[in-house]
């Protein structure tokens, strides 16, 4: 393992190695395994629960750790690094943020216990639609106030671990779009209490994908919503999603952070090890340089996700380190899996070394939770000031 | 009764350790360091018996560079009451040789009164496998060493010990020092409440002139090499040629 030199808190180190000792315990097969059977990974959810590690962010009144983001990105980097997939579990650390940062006192003493605890999985967001994509302020699906509910009526896509979640935040529209006064007005965020939502006009229809993320479309069919449930202000929901992500993004980071370090390690490793032409394939620069290449963007992404963690903690303004972040770590980390998979070889082509498993994982995030273009023009436009695109 | 756990911090199991160019030992630059894996089930074992009533206390100590405080909050988030640090060393590379570490271990000892001692069998660096036993002749304590199992009863404890061939079961008269084994327990990961509460903690800060020991080495270091790299193995074709060659090229059998 090489490892880094970082000025870290005592306590971040202690929880690096905490959560490897847990990681330890849940082989690479383990994930294999769920990646060929479409599983979820219960018990190490259950255990990454226990042990407060998914309660990081929430506040010690709430009965999580209150910790920042720069202790969350820890745990889900070595989670990664280890080879297992964060994705399965990572929601459950940040989802709650909406409800943190917007929900009333009623609704933060409700949920958020539960959520500490792991009694109530609040590990489902469901904003993107099939005809929208990208366009979220566009997004087609209602909810219509009558007495006391909301009723939807819709359709979403992607939309992750929706079968393993008690709770999801949604955002739906609540203005018709042709009178709203600005491009985020009329859209409304909504915590869904899913369970038992098949028999009340949800259905959710898992999608065969590329990776083993428990992503679904859901279909929406007069399906109530207490009022009571309206997560935020009446039509102002998209602030209330939008500042959640900011840490999603840098989360995701630290996760392709732990996925690139993962690669070059096993890089190094098989590099020194692997002997032909009677010397190890490490020797030839043709093979060390890009394992060092890698390994070098792997670093510079990490500073980069250091920095947006560390704003974010601070309370300040961090969209573009957010942005920056995620796109440079899961550039980093594909390339990483990529120089990884080719030092490997025939090897790497075969399942039984995870490389090309952790490979399909990573390049989701240059996908979602927003993709490389968007951010582009987030940068551009925020940042660089050159004219809006679309 | 108090239970004293001497931790170690030494290079992480998971690290290939790299010989340093001039052969006067391993690299330490940039590597993980972490508590020595046979301490945590010393650590382990005495928290299990303070859970069990046996024992009110748990002091943690670590004796080496300043960043052993890091060990320290390990072994306090794991569960130890407090800890204490002697500082004897500056620089990382400076290995302080048993007979030092068990002397100032006696004066710890002499401070804290424990009931027991529980060390790990050996550090995973330099596995010397010395220091427990040394402390024991210094304190003229009874010893138990390479312990599976450890049960207190009264002013004796009962260990059983992992010898060559099997397991010898002995009782030992209280105080004593019992170094473990690998297979006495699994050591449990702290949980994030507890890596919290541990910050906490008391922690003090000793020197080794609080205890008047000479940490100046009296072993020189020769030299220090990569171990022999392995050679590619064979395939042979069959039982008999296996013999043959266990036999004559070989030689053992
Ligand atoms: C495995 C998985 C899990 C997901 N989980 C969730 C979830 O839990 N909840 C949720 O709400 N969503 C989820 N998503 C959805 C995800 O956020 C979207 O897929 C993502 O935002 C991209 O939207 P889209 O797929 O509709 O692509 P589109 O918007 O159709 O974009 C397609 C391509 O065109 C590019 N593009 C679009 N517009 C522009 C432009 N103006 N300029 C330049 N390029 C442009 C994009 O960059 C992209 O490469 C998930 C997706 C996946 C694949």
């Amino acid at each position: 393992m090489i490892e880094t030199p970082r000025h870290e808190e005592e306590h971040v180190s202690e929880i690096r190695s905490a959560v490897r000792a847990i990681c330890a315990r849940y082989s690479e097969d383990y994930w294999k395994d769920l990646d060929a059977t479409h599983g979820y990974p219960t018990e190490f959810v259950a255990e990454l629960t226990e042990s407060g590690f998914l309660g990081c962010l929430i506040p010690e009144e709430y009965g999580g750790a209150g910790l920042g983001l720069p202790e969350a990105c820890a745990i889900l980097e070595e989670v990664s690094r280890a080879g297992g997939h964060p994705g399965a579990a990572h929601a459950q650390m940040y989802v709650m943020g909406s409800v943190l940062r917007h929900g009333t006192a009623e609704q933060k003493q409700k949920y958020l216990p539960k959520v500490a605890s792991g009694e109530l999985r609040l590990q489902s967001f469901g904003v993107t639609e099939p005809t929208t994509g990208t366009d979220t302020t566009s997004l087609k699906t209602t909810a219509r106030r009558e007495g006391d509910t909301y009723v939807v009526n819709g359709q979403k896509v992607w939309i992750s671990r929706v079968q393993h979640s008690d709770l999801m935040v949604l955002l739906a529209r609540t203005k018709p779009i042709e009178q709203r006064s600005r491009k985020t007005d009329g859209l409304s965020a909504f915590i869904v209490d899913l369970r038992g939502a098949e028999e009340r006009g949800l259905t959710v229809k898992p999608i065969d994908a590329m990776i083993n993320h428990h992503s679904c479309e859901l279909f929406f069919d007069d399906f109530e919503i207490p009022a009571e449930n309206l997560l935020g202000t009446e039509h102002e929901g998209f602030r209330v999603v939008m500042d959640g992500m900011n840490a999603e993004r840098i989360l995701i980071a630290a996760e392709c952070v732990g996925d690139g370090r993962y690669f070059v390690d096993k890089a190094v490793a098989y590099a020194n090890d692997r002997v032909v032409f009677g010397r190890p394939i490490g020797q030839n620069q043709g093979v060390s340089f890009p394992i060092a290449k890698a390994y070098a963007k792997v670093e510079a992404a990490s500073l980069m996700v250091d920095r947006a963690a560390a704003l974010f903690a601070a309370g300040k303004p961090c969209g573009a380190e957010a942005n920056m972040a995620k796109m440079l770590a899961a550039e980093a980390s594909w390339e990483a899996g990529d120089t990884c998979l080719q030092t490997h070889g025939g090897f790497g082509i075969s399942r039984e070394y995870h490389i090309e498993r952790k490979l399909r994982e990573t390049r989701l995030y240059q996908i979602a939770p927003i993709s490389t273009n968007l951010i582009l023009s987030y940068v551009s436009e925020h940042v660089l000031g050159m004219p809006r695109s679309f | 009764m108090k239970v004293l756990v001497p931790v170690k911090r030494v290079i992480d199991y998971n690290v290939k350790v790299r010989v340093k160019s001039d052969g006067s030992g391993v690299d330490l630059n940039n590597v993980k360091m972490s508590m020595n894996p046979f301490d945590e089930i010393a650590v382990e074992e005495a928290i299990r018996l303070k859970e069990a009533g046996k024992v009110e206390e748990v002091i943690a100590v670590s004796i080496g560079v300043k960043q052993a405080q890091e060990t320290l909050r390990t072994a306090l988030a794991m569960g130890a009451d407090r800890a204490i640090l002697v500082v004897a060393a500056d620089d990382v590379h400076q290995d302080i040789e048993p007979l030092a570490v068990a002397k100032i271990l006696k004066g710890v000892v002499e401070q804290e009164q424990p009931g027991l001692v529980l060390c790990g069998k050996q550090a995973i660096d330099n596995d010397m496998n010395a220091t427990g036993q040394m402390l024991a002749a210094l304190l003229g304590w009874s010893q138990a060493t390479f312990a599976s199992k450890v049960e207190i009863e009264g002013d004796k404890a009962r260990v059983t010990r992992e010898v060559d061939g099997g397991l010898q079961t002995i009782a030992v008269a209280m105080p004593a020092v019992v170094t473990v084994d690998l297979r006495l327990n699994e050591p449990r990961y702290a949980s994030l409440p507890n890596i919290m509460k541990a910050k906490k903690k008391p922690l003090d800060e000793k020197t080794a002139e609080d205890y008047g020991v000479d940490v100046s080495p009296r072993l020189e270091i020769v030299g220090t090499t990569e171990p022999a790299a392995r050679k590619a193995g064979v395939m042979v074709g069959s039982v008999d040629e296996l013999v043959d060659k266990l036999k004559n090229e070989a030689g053992v059998i």
